[in-house]
């Protein structure tokens, strides 16, 4: 039994076998073979090696057909380098003396060898190494061929475990066998997280050097609550975590209950339960869980996994299919919200350095004016098919916003020329997650419909963490004392100037912060759709007088430890006297 | 001398690598394609290092650059014949430049 401790990005448990990708997003199934097997293994070695060289050869003469015999010449270096005898003997020698299946070995002696080659002093000898690493990419797919077909084909239930999860791979994921997911890299807020808790799967990310530590088929536990990674639990260990699952459906069960029931205090308060979402397939879930829109429709998926930028008809019909499942209940669109680097297209001029701080979100789409139109024209469009608004992620000053409204009024006259139909009254907001537009807030709450909360990056940016650095996220906390007033300055202002607040970071969807929240004016959250009942459930065994209390006391304590404590007690006080009212009414 | 003793015969020479590009990829290609066609087997030495001259690979990881001294050892019934054939490969600087 080993335990591995990450960052819990979403909650909940998962036992089952492993199921790794290496970091080219090739599995690595298993890294040993049963001894019977060897004479097989090799065989299958040899075939892949026949394979991959018939590819090469067919390579060699298209190319020296087209280009001329001196480039066909590369590939006949790169085909002596499969046929190297020096290599197939290493990698038999690994196969038949230490039982490592092909794949592995095929990685671990081409890995060597372009190590060797990169270290070279000569930089025109050192780039050798692509042919190498190349070679190991063909074989490894020739012998993983149908394997990694199973990504999206699999056909027993897996915890996935990845370097770091792509989008387009986690979009491919067969949801119906994957328990939950592992990864090395990523932090709250990334891709695999959103992902995952979209899909109301355990999920650890963080975890740093782990893959070398698990093959394919080991027993592990994610435990979402605590952020570990259990490898080969012992029986004792397993059976704890097979009651906390089953405490966990029951739950689930209870809350599904509510379903029908609207999210309001015991004093008659209602409180506008929205739902965070990405792909539009997951409007399902929000329609399941009966939320009150969608607070939040990101639309960085349209961008990622794919070569070229999404067209405007793209837009649309993502859009479209989202707007109209949603049948009349409001959907913020938020504006594409992205760091340079991510886009891997470029747009990046230098290695950025600190890229939260960087090009990205409204600064990129300001700097990108014809990718910024494409989109602010699809929402417009899309907005006659419902109850639709805007939204503009990581305003940090008011001239950011003034821009990205005037560019948006040149678009509708375009539109309005043109005689295609859009609401010249869709609402305008704005996502506040930067302190100095906190401090400023009386001024831009006059220039919105609307404000969002996004306390992800306001708690990052409010305390100088990055969340996804393993050394210092246990910095960040949505409980410190600063994170409350700067909810509650904004909350405020807003208040003040009658525009309506939302709150759609991870804070909302924790229900030990429902009242607290509720206490500083909050009457709308927005979060994924997994949590709309525990919220709502927190919701609904409060009242508002004692949520001002809450918020209160809150407000008079100095730090994060503090209100933690305070609000997980209070919450806990909560549940367990509904719970002996139900008993002494039955009783 | 029988037969045994001159399969077991080893002869060997030094080059000087002539081509600018070094003994990179398409180089060791043909070097190897013509040490392969041989039933010697041939060692090359560079400094401290020994590598077999019928893998590649291992050629390649000598890194031997415009200017470098190579020994080449070939060692079987044809070995005389293999030394002078890789010498006048190497000399001719693979037809590059």
């Amino acid at each position: 039994m080993q335990t591995f401790r990450g960052i819990a990005v979403s909650p909940g448990v998962a036992i089952g076998e492993a199921f790794v990708l290496d970091q080219e997003g090739f599995r690595i199934p298993n890294r040993f073979v049963d001894r019977d097997a060897v004479e097989d293994e090799l065989d299958r070695f040899r075939h892949s090696v026949e394979a991959v060289s018939a590819a090469l050869n067919r390579n060699r003469q298209e190319v020296a057909e087209q280009l001329g015999e001196q480039y066909g010449a590369i590939f006949s270096a790169q085909l002596q380098m499969l046929c190297d005898p020096q290599l197939q003997n290493e990698i038999e020698t690994h196969i038949r003396s230490r039982h490592y299946s092909p794949e592995y070995a095929v990685s671990r002696t081409l890995r060597r060898y372009a190590k060797v080659f990169q270290n070279l002093e000569n930089k025109y000898m050192a780039e050798r190494a692509h042919d190498v690493v190349d070679i190991e990419r063909r074989l490894l797919q020739e012998l993983l061929g149908r394997q990694r077909e199973e990504l999206s084909h699999l056909k027993s239930p897996v915890i996935v475990l990845a370097h770091n999860l792509t989008p387009s791979e986690t979009a491919n994921l067969d949801r119906n066998f994957v328990l939950g997911f592992v990864s090395e890299l990523g932090g709250p807020g990334g891709h695999t997280a959103i992902v995952a808790e979209a899909l109301e799967l355990p999920a650890i990310v963080g975890t740093g050097p782990i893959l070398s530590d698990v093959s394919g088929g080991d027993t592990l536990i994610v435990d979402g609550e605590n952020g570990l990674v259990i490898l080969d639990p012992d029986e004792e260990t397993i059976q704890k975590y097979r009651q906390q699952a089953a405490s966990r459906k029951t739950q689930r069960a209870e809350w599904q209950s509510l379903r029908e029931l609207p999210a309001v205090t015991l004093d008659g308060t209602e409180l506008e339960i929205k739902a965070n979402i990405e792909f539009p397939r997951e409007v399902e879930a929000c329609l399941d869980r009966r939320a009150a829109g969608i607070g939040l429709y990101r639309t960085e998926f349209l961008y990622l996994g794919t070569e070229e930028d999404p067209t405007e008809e793209d837009h649309l019909n993502a859009y479209t299919d989202v707007i109209k499942a949603m049948d009349g209940r409001p959907v913020v669109i938020r504006t594409l919200d992205l760091g340079a680097d991510k886009m891997g297209r470029g747009q990046s001029n230098q290695d950025e350095k600190n890229p939260f701080l960087g090009l990205r979100s409204i600064r990129l789409s300001l700097r990108n004016l014809p990718l910024f139109r494409t989109q602010l024209r699809a929402i417009l469009r899309a907005s006659v098919l419902g109850d639709v608004s805007l939204m503009f992620p990581l305003i940090s000053t008011i001239q950011e916003l003034r821009q990205a409204k005037l560019y948006l009024a040149d678009i509708m006259e375009d539109l309005e020329e043109e005689g295609i139909p859009f609401d010249r009254d869709v609402k305008i907001g704005m996502m506040v997650e930067v302190p100095a537009v906190v401090l400023m807030m009386d001024r831009f709450v006059k220039e919105v419909d609307f404000i969002s909360i996004g306390t992800n990056d306001l708690i990052q940016y409010s305390l100088a963490v990055d969340r996804s650095n393993r050394d210092v996220a246990n910095l960040y906390d949505a409980s410190h004392p600063a994170v409350i007033r700067m909810i509650k300055m904004t909350v405020d202002a807003a208040i003040k100037e009658g525009v309506p607040a939302t709150l759609c970071g991870q804070m909302s969807a924790n229900p030990i912060y429902t009242s607290l929240l509720l206490g500083l004016g909050l009457r709308s959250f927005s979060i994924p759709p997994g949590a709309i009942p525990e919220v709502k459930n927190a919701c609904r065994l409060t009242e508002i007088g004692h949520c001002n209390e809450i918020a209160m006391k809150v407000l008079e304590m100095d730090n994060g430890q503090q209100v933690s404590d305070f609000l997980r007690l209070e919450y806990a006080r909560l549940r367990n006297l509904t719970e002996q009212e139900e008993g002494n009414v039955s009783g | 001398m029988n037969e045994m003793e001159a399969s077991q015969a080893t002869v060997s020479g030094t080059v000087s690598i002539k081509n600018r590009q070094g003994l990179h990829a398409r180089p060791a290609d043909r070097f190897v394609r013509l040490a392969l066609s041989f039933d010697a087997s041939v060692t090359i030495v560079k400094d401290n290092q020994q590598v077999d001259g019928k893998s590649i690979l291992n050629l390649l990881t000598l890194g031997a650059e415009q200017g470098t001294q190579l020994e080449i050892r070939t060692s079987g019934t044809d070995a005389e014949q293999a030394l002078a054939a890789l010498t006048a490969l190497v000399n001719s600087g693979f037809d590059e430049d």
